[in-house]
C-alpha cells in the first residue's frame, strides 16, 4: 500500500468505522445510564435538586482546597494536559476544517505557533503524570493495565501530531496517517474504557450537586 | 478566423495584491551580503548566492535588488543569450542574471567579489583566440603579397 | 587520447564501444567544435549547478567534470503516456541554455522528437542499444500496461516487451514523469488498463524516478546533469526520487506558509484573502505531503508555481495523488461524508441504548421481585 493509499484510507473508510463506533458506544453507554433511573428519595425535600446540580456541573471545575493540597501535582499536570488538549484540539486552523466538515459549525483559530507550544507543554504534563503514577505506590498499586492503555492513547495523538507538523522521522503523508490512525484508535476505545468521562462528568457533578441540594446543603 | 468571434473589452486585472512582510526572507539575505563583504574585505573570500534557492513571494526579489541599487559598472554579456553582469551601488556585490534566447531568466546570482570570474578572459577562450589570430594574419600576409 | 598504434585494425563500431575512438568527444570538446565559448560553457555550468539545486561554490568542479564528460547514449521509451513529460522537457519551439543539456547527450530515440519512423526508427534504436550496451541510458515516460499486452504497443511491439528488451543493456533507467514512477493517471481507480510502473517490473537496474505531472522541467535536465557530471545516481529517497529536488515538501519551502502558521486561510477562491495570498490550506492544498522543487525552483525559468498563482497544490509527484480524496478537500478533513453516517448512526444506538436500559430495568425489576423476604426466624434459624 503507498503512503498515499494509507492516507486516503485513514481519512476514508477508517474514519467512518471509528465515528460510527464512537457514537454509538457513547450514546448507547449514555442511554443506559440515564434510563438506570434513581431510587425514589422519600425524604422531603429541603432545596432545588436542579438549581444544586447545574450549579455543579460548573462549580466543580474549581479544585476544592483539601483535594488542591493532598494532591497538587495531579491536579496541576491534570489541568495542563487538559487545556492543552482543548487547545491542540479545537483551536488548531487544520482541525477546525475538520469540524466544519462533519458537524457544520467552525470558529475562529489560534496561531499555529501558540498551538504547538500547548502540544510540548501537554506532552511534558502528560509524561509526568506517569513517571508520578508509577513511582508512588499507592496509585500503583491501584492503576489498571487500562490506565496505561488510556494514556498511551491520550498521548500518541499529541506526540504523533507533534511530528506531523514538524516533518520528524518519516515523510509527510506517512506521519499524517499515522497521526490520523492514532485518534481513531482514541476515538474506539473511548466508549469502552474511563476515556467516558469526557461525557459522563456532567452526569456525575449533576448527581452530586443534586443529591446536596436536595438535602438543602452546599456541594 | 473571424474577427467578430470574440470581443475583446480592456485590460485583464489581477487582484493580488503584494504585502510588506511576505517571507521574512529578504532582510537575513541582505545581511548575508554584509556579512560575505566583510569577509571579503578581512580575507579576500569571495561568494556566490544563488537567489533561485531561496523562496521568495512575488515582489521580493525586486526588492531586494532595488535595495542593492545600480552601481558604476553595468556590463553585458551575449553567449547563448544575454547575461547581465552589474556592480550594485554597494561596491564588490554583483548581480549576474542569466538569461536565456527567449529573453527569461534561467539563473540570478548575488556574487560578492572583486571582479565575477565570467566577467574575465578564459584561458582556454585566449588560447583559441590566438590561434585564430596566427590564422587570420597569415591569411592577409598571404593576400597583400 | 587514442592509442593509435593498437586501434588501427579495430572498426569504428568497436571503438565506440571501448571508448576509444577519435569520435568519442568529450562534452567540453564538443561543446568547442560547436563555438561555444568557455564563457558560455561557465554559463551552463553555472544554470547546471542551479539547476541541481548545489552550491555556487561547486560550479568549478560542475565545470571541470563536465569538460571531460563523454556523451552518453540515451534511448527514450514512450508508452501510456501523454507527452507532457516531454513537452515539459523540450520548449521545442524555443533554443534555450537548458537545450544545450540536451545536445550534450546523444538522443538516439525518442518518438516525439525524431525524424524516423517505422522499421528504420526501430533498427536505429537497436543499433543504438547494441553498440552501447551496457553504456547507454534508458529514459521512460508513460506507464505499462498489464491486463492487456494490446493496449499499447510501439511497431507491433507491447510496452513490455520493449521495456524489458531495453532495460537489459541499460547503466540506469530514469522514469519520468508521475506515469512511469508510480503509475499516474492511468493507475487511478479503477485502473481499466493494469497500468504499472517501471518501478514495479524492473528490479535489477538502478531506477531513478522523476515523478511530477508534468515534472519541473529543470528538474529532468538536473538529473541528466547529475548523470553527466558524476556518472552516478543522485542520492535517493525512499521511493527513489532524487533528494536534491524531492527532499523537501512544498509546504516546508512555500512562500504562503507564514499566513499558514498565523492562521490566514483564503476561503474560497477570488476572496478577500484569495487575493492578499493567503494560505491555500482550506482549498485543498497538498502542499504539506507533496515533495517536489515546486516552491523554490518554479515553472517557466522560475515564473511562479501553482500556488503562487492561486491554486492549492495538487500533489502531483507523489504516489496515487489522483485518488488522494479530491484536489479540493483539505488534508484534515475525511475523504468520505461521515455526516450522512453519523446521524443514523446515532439515531440507531438512541434506539438501541433505549432498548438495553429496557432490558436492564426489567432485570433489576425481575431481580427485585425475586428477591426474598428474610425474618429474623430465618435468621435465627442459621444460627
Amino acid at each position: 500500500m503507498s503512503e498515499v493509499e494509507f492516507l486516503s484510507w485513514v481519512r476514508g473508510p477508517g474514519f467512518q468505522i471509528a465515528i460510527v463506533i464512537f457514537i454509538a458506544g457513547v450514546i448507547i453507554r449514555f442511554a443506559e445510564i440515564l434510563l438506570l433511573g434513581r431510587k425514589t428519595n422519600l425524604a422531603e425535600a429541603k432545596g432545588s435538586e436542579m438549581g444544586g446540580g447545574l450549579r455543579t456541573i460548573v462549580t466543580r471545575s474549581i479544585p476544592d482546597k483539601s483535594t488542591f493540597k493532598r494532591s497538587t501535582f495531579t491536579v496541576i499536570a491534570g489541568y495542563i494536559f487538559h487545556i492543552g488538549l482543548f487547545v491542540t484540539i479545537f483551536l488548531f486552523a487544520p482541525h477546525i476544517l475538520l469540524f466544519k466538515d462533519v458537524i457544520g459549525l467552525s470558529w475562529p483559530s489560534v496561531p499555529t505557533a501558540i498551538v504547538d507550544a500547548f502540544a510540548v507543554i501537554s506532552i511534558i504534563a502528560l509524561l509526568a503524570i506517569l513517571v508520578h503514577r508509577m513511582r508512588d505506590n499507592v496509585l500503583k498499586f491501584i492503576t489498571t493495565k487500562e490506565d496505561y492503555v488510556v494514556w498511551l492513547l491520550t498521548i500518541l495523538p499529541l506526540i504523533t501530531g507533534y511530528m506531523a507538523f514538524h516533518r520528524i522521522g518519516m515523510t509527510a503523508p506517512t506521519l499524517l496517517a499515522i497521526h490520523i490512525l492514532s485518534v481513531e484508535l482514541l476515538l474506539v476505545a473511548f466508549p469502552f474504557t474511563k476515556l467516558m468521562h469526557a461525557f459522563t462528568l456532567v452526569l456525575a457533578r449533576w448527581y452530586n450537586g443534586a443529591i446536596s441540594g436536595y438535602r438543602g446543603v452546599e456541594s | 478566423m473571424s474577427e467578430a468571434a470574440i470581443p475583446v473589452s480592456g485590460e485583464i486585472k489581477f487582484n493580488i495584491h503584494i504585502g510588506d512582510e511576505l517571507t521574512q526572507n529578504v532582510k537575513p539575505l541582505l545581511h548575508e551580503i554584509k556579512h560575505a563583504l566583510g569577509s571579503l574585505i578581512e580575507n579576500g573570500e569571495t561568494s556566490i548566492i544563488d537567489l533561485r534557492s531561496i523562496p521568495l513571494a512575488p515582489g521580493e526579489e525586486d526588492k531586494i535588488l532595488n535595495t542593492l541599487g545600480k552601481g558604476e559598472v553595468q556590463a553585458q554579456l551575449d553567449s547563448l543569450g544575454l547575461s547581465e553582469i552589474n556592480e550594485t551601488q554597494y561596491a564588490g556585490v554583483w548581480v549576474v542574471t542569466h538569461y536565456n534566447d527567449e529573453g527569461s531568466i534561467i539563473s540570478r546570482f548575488i556574487e560578492i567579489t572583486r571582479m565575477p570570474e565570467i566577467l574575465s578572459s578564459q584561458t582556454e577562450d585566449i588560447r583559441a583566440a590566438y590561434s585564430s589570430l596566427t590564422l587570420d594574419l597569415d591569411e592577409n600576409q598571404e593576400t597583400n603579397n | 587520447m587514442t592509442d593509435s598504434t593498437n586501434n588501427k585494425d579495430k572498426l569504428p563500431a568497436d571503438l565506440i564501444q571501448s571508448g576509444n575512438s577519435p569520435f568519442d568527444k568529450t562534452l567540453g570538446e564538443t561543446m568547442r567544435s560547436q563555438g561555444v565559448s568557455r564563457r558560455s560553457f561557465l554559463k551552463f555550468c553555472a544554470a547546471t549547478a542551479s539547476m541541481m539545486a548545489m552550491s555556487p561554490a561547486m560550479i568549478p568542479k560542475i565545470a571541470h567534470a563536465l569538460e571531460n564528460a563523454r556523451r552518453p547514449s540515451v534511448i527514450w521509451l514512450s508508452f501510456q503516456e501523454c507527452t507532457g513529460c516531454t513537452e515539459s522537457l523540450t520548449r521545442a519551439h524555443a533554443p534555450s541554455i537548458e537545450s544545450l543539456i540536451f545536445d550534450s547527450i546523444s538522443l538516439d530515440y525518442h518518438h516525439t522528437l525524431q525524424a524516423a519512423a517505422g522499421h528504420a526508427a526501430e533498427e536505429a534504436r537497436e543499433i543504438a542499444m547494441e553498440e552501447n550496451f551496457g553504456k547507454y541510458l534508458l529514459v521512460v515516460d508513460g506507464s505499462i500496461p498489464m491486463d492487456n499486452p494490446g493496449y499499447s504497443t510501439i511497431a507491433g511491439i507491447s510496452n513490455y516487451d520493449m521495456l524489458m528488451e531495453s532495460a537489459k543493456g541499460a547503466a540506469a533507467i530514469i522514469a519520468v514523469g508521475t506515469c512511469a514512477t508510480y503509475g499516474g493517471i492511468p493507475h487511478a481507480d479503477p485502473n481499466p488498463t493494469g497500468a504499472v510502473s517501471v518501478g514495479d517490473l524492473i528490479k535489477d537496474k538502478p531506477i531513478i524516478n522523476v515523478p511530477g505531472c508534468p515534472p519541473i522541467p529543470v528538474v529532468i535536465t538536473g538529473v541528466l546533469s547529475h548523470f553527466l557530471t558524476f556518472g552516478t545516481i543522485p542520492e535517493l529517497d525512499h521511493i527513489g526520487r532524487p533528494k536534491v529536488f524531492y527532499g523537501q515538501s512544498i509546504h516546508d519551502r512555500c512562500y504562503r506558509r507564514p499566513f499558514y502558521d498565523k492562521g490566514l486561510f483564503a476561503e474560497t477562491f477570488d476572496d478577500e484573502g484569495a487575493r492578499k495570498g493567503w494560505c491555500l490550506y482550506k482549498l485543498g492544498c497538498k502542499g504539506p505531503t507533496t515533495y517536489n522543487a515546486c516552491a523554490t525552483t518554479k515553472w517557466n525559468n522560475g515564473t511562479s508555481f501553482p500556488i503562487e498563482s492561486g491554486h492549492p497544490c495538487i500533489g502531483c509527484s507523489e504516489p496515487d495523488f489522483w485518488d488522494g480524496g479530491g484536489f479540493y478537500k483539505a488534508l484534515s478533513m475525511p475523504t468520505v461524508d461521515v455526516t450522512k453516517a453519523a446521524i443514523y448512526t446515532a439515531a440507531g444506538a438512541a434506539a438501541a441504548g433505549v432498548a438495553l436500559g429496557a432490558m436492564n430495568r426489567s432485570k433489576k425489576n425481575s431481580a427485585a421481585s425475586a428477591h426474598a423476604d428474610t425474618t429474623i426466624d430465618d435468621l435465627e434459624k442459621e444460627k
